[in-house]
């Protein structure tokens, strides 16, 4: 095929296949290799078993995110089974010769937010991760999957997986977001429209005005709850905002050699006519600021809609709907604004870095949290905490009355001390509002943009961000 | 490395009904805080069962023992932990059948050598039916054959080749399959310009 008719997932899927599998699979090479402690000691185990070295120690990197607790990074930490895990995850990488960024080198974060940061994260590459969310490093052009264990172990011994090429679904946003719409809006109204289950079997491509306007970091939240819509991974075509994003980043190339990647980077972008298996086009001008409501990312209204009717959706879906009314509580019918909250989080790997922390500070500033609600902000990484502090943002939330946190994944998850507690309702800005999610059986998740977390938090109910903007 | 050759596998069903149950309803995340995978079999679905106050299928007596488990539409959608299907290849599963599967839990379930298959809407509603009706009799997921019998019906189950192939010749733990690449893992990255720093 003509390099002008390729697509980026096509062109980069070819220079990384090392052979074709019997059964149309392919031995894909991976370029970068993420990991973290929760994934990863079994797959080290695995290998230790097979008696079998990590073959290219240098391509991955480890960090510890979702163990860690945000009030305080202290060793030993306070839950053993946290140490446990980070000791092992200590050893791990030592033992093997991989680069650890943990907390005591400043350099610690949520693995898809420090691989940005770094310059780890470059166009063309493949990457994995042995965490969903991995989808989140395709902002950059690069082809990124997230693994399970058993494939962690696949890559730490052959630095390949075994994978089938997906079919690629281009998804065009045009127009021009509406202020008070955000990064977050747009990849939860294409879920919405798609549904949790339309990406299964394809790569999205976003496109179009909408995205081409975004900042890397609003790509990165895009790219980043793919996975939620059923695509194992999602990816923007790199353009000016990518090279110059990734210039003078500890991991990006220099002089010479960088003059030669930029060449790569821009070389691997969808031609011009490129072939896609499906297109679909969504108006981003008409969109909205939305909220989930109810147990799966496509569960979700605009913020000036009513809660749909039962009866008003086709008779397959009525058994999901009707299970997420009883989970949650709300009454088909009614508007969502207005809906009591307990808790608000800002953070995550879909919106903890530093643009989200400045959007959610300029509503924060605007009132005072009420003694009801519990509120969060959680830096995604120790760098944008630095750069939090020196632009004055934590003294912003303080003073809203938001507690200011240390890095990590905190409260999207559950597997630290930052959970909900029995049936609590949290405004969230992260990934997933699945029953559970946030740590207590019983608790909901509301999720929105970092802006209408703050919006939310300091009026104690769900609101409109935008009235908050004028 | 080989592995035991998966081509059939028979045992009593189990029906958990309901679309999109996510990884974190199959374990939730606080039973992630370990180092092995040797516990986690013991807390499968243990918040919906809590909730559920012994309505859920793994606490129903008629389906103890169960080796195949029947779901819905995308089972084992969210998080990539593996920590799911162990869970539930540690309470006794060998096999899903279900309407569709997340892709990142297939892999993860063909990494262990747990076939997935699927079947049409109508004959999922069928075999759900069947075995609800009759759980003591044997269902048999035959790869071979591409069939789902039970009670003295057949359905047509799907499955992808390649997947199919791996579990027919004992290379689903793909770690020896990649091995067996040799030096074209090094010959492939050669070619990578950012494996060499981007130098000339």
């Amino acid at each position: 095929m003509s390099p002008t008719r390729k697509n980026l997932l096509n062109k980069v899927w070819d220079a990384h296949t090392v052979r074709e599998l019997p059964g149309g699979q392919t031995q894909l090479f991976i370029g970068l290799h993420l990991t973290h402690e929760v994934t990863s000691p079994q797959a080290f185990a695995m290998l230790r078993e097979m008696d079998r070295p990590v073959r290219f120690p240098e391509r991955t990197f480890a960090t510890v995110d979702h163990i860690i607790p945000t009030e305080s990074q202290a060793r030993p930490l306070a839950d053993d089974l946290a140490e446990e895990m980070m000791l092992a995850l200590e050893r791990n990488t030592a033992e093997a010769g991989i680069e650890m960024f943990g907390p005591e080198k400043g350099e610690q974060g949520i693995v898809h937010v420090i691989g940005p940061e770094m310059g780890l994260t470059q166009p063309g590459m493949t990457i994995a991760c042995g965490d969903s969310h991995t989808s989140t490093h395709g902002a950059f052009g690069a082809v990124a999957f997230g693994i399970g264990t058993s494939q962690v172990r696949d890559v730490l011994a052959t630095q390949c997986l075994t994978l089938a090429r997906p079919k690629v679904r281009r998804i065009e946003v045009t127009g021009r977001l509406a202020s008070g719409v955000y990064a977050k809006d747009v990849i939860l109204a294409i879920i919405r429209e798609l549904g949790v289950k339309g990406g299964v079997g394809f790569a999205y491509e976003y496109g179009g005005p909408v995205i081409e306007a975004m900042t890397l970091e609003e790509r990165l939240t895009v790219c980043n709850m793919s996975i939620e819509g059923g695509a194992r991974c999602g990816y923007i075509n790199p353009d000016d905002a990518t090279i110059e994003y990734l210039r003078g980043r500890k991991y990006s190339p220099e002089g010479a050699a960088w003059d030669r990647a930029e060449a790569y980077w821009r070389g691997v972008a969808s031609g011009p006519d490129a072939h896609y298996d499906e297109r679909i086009t969504l108006d981003g001008s008409a969109l909205a600021p939305s909220v989930t409501w109810g147990i799966n990312p496509e569960q979700s209204i605009s913020i000036d809609e009513n809660l749909p009717r039962v009866d008003a959706v086709v008779a397959e879906n009525r058994p999901s709907i009707e299970e997420a009314y009883a989970y949650m509580g709300l009454t088909p019918g009614e508007p969502i604004t207005g809906t009591k909250i307990d808790v608000a989080f800002i953070g995550s790997c879909t919106n903890g870095r530093i643009s989200d922390l400045r959007e959610a500070a300029k509503i924060a500033q605007q009132g005072q949290v009420p003694a009801h609600v519990k509120a969060l902000v959680v830096p995604g990484s120790q760098a944008v905490a630095r750069q939090a502090e020196a632009e004055g943002l934590p003294d912003v939330f303080r003073a809203a009355g938001f507690q200011w946190r240390e890095a990590g994944c905190s409260m999207c998850l559950a597997m630290n001390p930052d959970k909900l507690v029995g049936r609590e309702i949290c405004a969230s800005s992260s990934n997933r509002n699945f029953k559970g999610r946030q740590g207590s059986p019983t608790g909901r998740t509301l999720l929105m943009s970092p802006a209408m977390v703050a919006a939310a938090a300091i009026r104690g109910k769900v609101s409109d961000v935008r009235e908050l903007l004028q | 490395m080989s592995e035991v050759i998966r081509k059939r596998i028979e045992g009593r069903g189990c029906v958990l009904r309901g679309d999109d149950i996510d990884t974190d309803r199959i374990i939730p995340a606080r039973f992630l805080r370990c180092v092995t995978f040797d516990d986690v079999g013991e807390h499968a679905f243990e918040d919906d069962r809590e909730q559920a106050k012994g309505d859920h299928p793994f606490d129903d007596e008629r389906y103890r023992g169960a080796k195949i488990l029947i779901v819905g539409q995308n089972f084992g959608c969210g998080s990539s932990r593996e920590h799911a299907p162990q869970a539930l290849m540690r309470s006794g599963f060998d096999a899903f059948v279900g309407g569709s599967f997340a892709e990142i839990f297939f892999g993860n379930c063909t990494a262990l050598g747990l076939p997935c298959v699927t079947l049409s809407p109508e004959d999922l509603s069928a075999l759900m039916d069947s075995v609800t009706v009759g759980p003591d009799e044997q269902l048999e997921v035959d790869l071979e054959a591409r069939e789902v019998r039970h009670r003295g019906t057949s359905w047509a189950l799907a499955i992808p080749d390649g997947t199919r192939d791996q579990l027919f010749q004992g290379t689903w733990n793909a770690t020896a399959v990649l091995l067996g690449a040799g030096d074209a893992i090094e010959a492939t990255a050669e070619q990578l310009p950012y494996v060499k720093g981007f130098q000339a």
